[in-house]
């Protein structure tokens, strides 16, 4: 197959530079890998496809590290992208240290972080979208964001989208869809499509009230000679995940039956290539893509999963392009009789220290974030520690969130959400306004505090639980485990709901949890409606202010069966 | 008066809830007798086979006192192979009991939409008898959640 072929070459490059990278400086490893060793590709026909997908508001670069615990179930276990660390570079033959173990895997995270420095940055990816289109020409690209673009910064918040709109903008994207883009609410998320210069696709969004298609479903595209249709799939449990009475005019679903009629209408309409552009999750498009014939590509997104050869499932390729501008993936099609002959990939990993930033794009980065700089720049305190997010059951960055909930708002349990966005900050770095938004910049910040039962918990544990670990994909959501501080517990994930969770102790005193008696706990990030309590941010703003050196100790709170 | 068409529907859900709760006031869920029985009933000794008819529902309500579902079953509509009637059940609420559509060939499909609640994760069910007593069915489980913390 050309494609594994020519990615393993470009693998063999990218490890030799890197083979000593133990003991390379990072101006070292710098001068090695160039700009061109990340954008050069032999090319494969006529079209190329761009995509970049769950920004989350990331304009400019950041470290962002990849999950050490990706868990997955039933036929799908040990298969990406559930695999991670030493297993993940194995499986992709990449050398241990090297740029592209740093890019994609978390073993010495906070080292590989000091030698390559952050990755992203969308004046970088502009670099690399006009690269492709002065190499292969405007007409042959076709450039398509999956969405999670405008929510996840202090700057988006403050703007409700408006910045990233307008950065997006000057990208020229042909295509979108959306999930966390719906938290700004119905009104401003019809505000801001009416002023988009290209498609916002939903195949699976309907108007709740009279159960109809509420967005364009799909888009024929003439790129590189031939037709490219493109069907748009926002999240599918958008009103379960996040606050459905932010936008109750929308319905969502997966819908699969709708995918399969787009798919037809394509086809007979003259489509060559037939592409998904999918925020449902890997394992709900590896699924999707082995019921639904005749999709040539689904561009993967919401999990956050940054793999680095296509997936094959009934011919069609699944491209997973990770998050917050880490990665772009370019696809290369060789289209004859309708039909895709050859093809070649490549996961573009964009190092910020390499790829040169796009003069224009800077400047407006620059433009968009000047009226917030000196509260982005407000230092809050400083980390002893890596703090991460990403993980199926904890992340450093969460057990401060916890602390802070439970010091704060005076609970015994806190909760908070298994978001699978929020950035990372290296050992010795401050703590800013920004980085903190990074974190937690959402429309329902509300930190609550309120009294539950000992088997109330546990239901939210198992609910939760059985989101992320149900044997059957479609029945799953995305995120990753809600994490919970001041309380431990076993979790044996092969089990069906309701047996998952046992063993839950408050981690004061190792009492365990009673069923019937009520617990005070805080928590934030919920969809109920009239949710009161002060700002996530705040909160942990405050606790920073009396605890501002952040040292985090490892979690071996959640006991995990496999 | 003109009716609204959203006046309309609301009439349509409102009747659809009737049905399911209407007269109903039993405090326990249904019990897979219950569901079975009420199978055997519509069956009328025929053994439900699969194919014909397709329900459709949400994997994950989005909302457990709403939940859209549609159903359809292939057939001319006309001769023996007339779509009689279609039967829906939940098997987890207090009395499985949906709504039963009936038909006839000036229907001219077998098709129908409406809105349900569901007390908690189950099962719908949807069956079809034809009228040459053949009787098909289809199931979906659907998931009632807590929700709120995916992302």
């Amino acid at each position: 197959m050309i494609n594994r072929r020519e990615f393993l070459m470009a693998g063999v490059a990218l490890t030799a530079i890197a083979g000593g990278a133990g003991t390379w400086t990072r101006a070292a490893a710098q001068q090695t890998l160039t700009e061109a060793d990340l954008l050069d590709m032999a090319p494969t026909g006529k079209l190329s496809i761009l995509h970049i997908t769950d920004i989350h508001a990331q304009l400019r670069p950041v470290y962002f590290r990849e999950p050490s615990v990706n868990l997955g179930v039933g036929p799908v276990a040990g298969l990406p992208p559930h695999v991670t660390g030493a297993d993940f570079l194995g499986l992709y033959d990449i050398e241990p240290g090297s740029p592209r173990a740093y890019a994609m895997t978390s073993p010495d995270f906070a080292a590989l972080a000091k030698t390559y420095g952050r990755m992203g940055g969308l004046d970088r990816v502009a670099t690399i979208v006009k690269h492709v289109r002065a190499e292969r020409g405007d007409d042959n690209v076709l450039l398509l964001d999956g969405g999670d673009t405008w929510q996840g910064s202090y700057t988006a918040q403050q703007t409700l989208g408006g910045d990233m709109v307008e950065v997006m903008n000057a990208l020229k994207p042909d295509a979108m869809t959306g999930h966390w883009e719906f938290t700004y609410g119905t009104e401003r998320v019809q505000e801001l499509i009416e002023t988009l210069p290209f498609a916002f696709l939903g195949s699976n969004i309907y108007d709740s009230e009279w159960d109809e298609p509420a967005f364009d479903a799909w888009k024929m595209f003439e790129r590189g000679g031939v037709n490219v249709a493109v069907i748009g799939q926002a999240f599918p449990y958008t009103p379960i995940a996040n606050p459905r009475w932010m936008f109750p005019e929308w319905s969502f679903g997966i819908r699969e039956e709708d995918i399969a009629a787009h798919v037809e209408e394509a086809r007979e309409a003259g489509a060559d290539v037939v592409v998904l552009l999918s925020h449902n999750g890997f394992d709900v498009d590896r699924k999707l893509a082995s019921r639904v014939d005749g999709i040539d590509i689904i561009l993967t997104g919401h999990t956050h999963d940054a793999i680095p050869e296509p997936v094959i499932v009934n011919d069609t390729l699944l491209i997973a392009s990770g998050s917050n501008g880490k990665f772009v993936s370019r696809i290369d099609l060789d289209v004859a009789d309708g039909k895709v002959t050859a093809y070649a990939h490549r996961l573009i990993p964009v190092f910020s220290d390499i790829i040169t930033p796009d003069a224009e794009m800077a400047a407006l980065i620059d433009k968009v974030r000047e009226p917030f700089s000196a509260e982005l720049a407000r230092e809050l305190g400083t980390t002893d520690s890596l703090l991460y997010r990403r993980g199926n059951f904890n992340g450093t960055y969460d057990d401060l969130f916890c602390q802070a909930l439970i010091a704060e708002r005076d609970a015994q349990i806190s909760l908070s959400p298994g978001f699978r966005w929020g950035t990372s900050l290296l050992p010795g770095q401050a703590i800013t306004v920004e980085d903190l938004h990074n974190a937690c910049a959402m429309t329902y910040p509300a930190a609550y505090r309120s009294s539950m039962s000992g088997g109330l918990i546990k239901d939210i544990l198992e609910d939760v639980a059985d989101n992320l670990f149900n044997v059957d994909p479609y029945y799953q959501q995305g995120g990753d485990m809600v994490r919970v501080g001041g309380m431990g517990y076993t979790i044996d994930i092969n089990k069906p709901i309701g047996e998952r969770i046992s063993d839950m102790t408050l981690l004061d005193g190792g009492e365990a949890i009673d069923p019937e008696k009520e617990y005070v706990v805080a928590g934030w990030a919920s969809v109920n409606e009239d949710t009161e309590g002060p700002p996530i941010w705040s909160v942990v703003e405050d606790y920073l202010a009396g605890n501002p050196v952040v040292t985090i100790e490892e979690n071996r709170s959640v006991k995990v069966k496999t | 008066m003109n009716h609204t068409r959203r006046q309309m529907l609301a009439f349509t859900a409102g009747a659809a809830g009737m049905a399911a709760f209407g007269f109903s006031a039993l405090p326990a869920l249904a019990d897979a007798d219950a569901t079975q029985k009420a199978i055997d009933e519509f069956a009328a000794g025929a053994t439900p086979a699969e194919g014909r008819i397709s329900l459709t529902a949400p994997e994950i309500a989005e909302n457990g006192n709403t939940v859209p579902i549609s159903v359809e079953v292939e057939s001319a509509m006309s001769g023996d192979d007339l779509c009689e009637s279609v039967m829906i059940l939940a098997d987890g609420n207090p009395n499985p009991d949906v709504c039963t559509f009936r038909f006839s060939e000036l229907s001219g499909a077998a098709t129908a939409t409406t809105r349900m609640r569901l007390a908690k994760t189950q099962n719908v069910i949807a069956l079809a008898r034809m009228k040459d007593g053949t009787v098909y069915m289809d199931r979906k489980e659907v998931k009632v959640t807590i929700g709120g913390c995916g992302g």
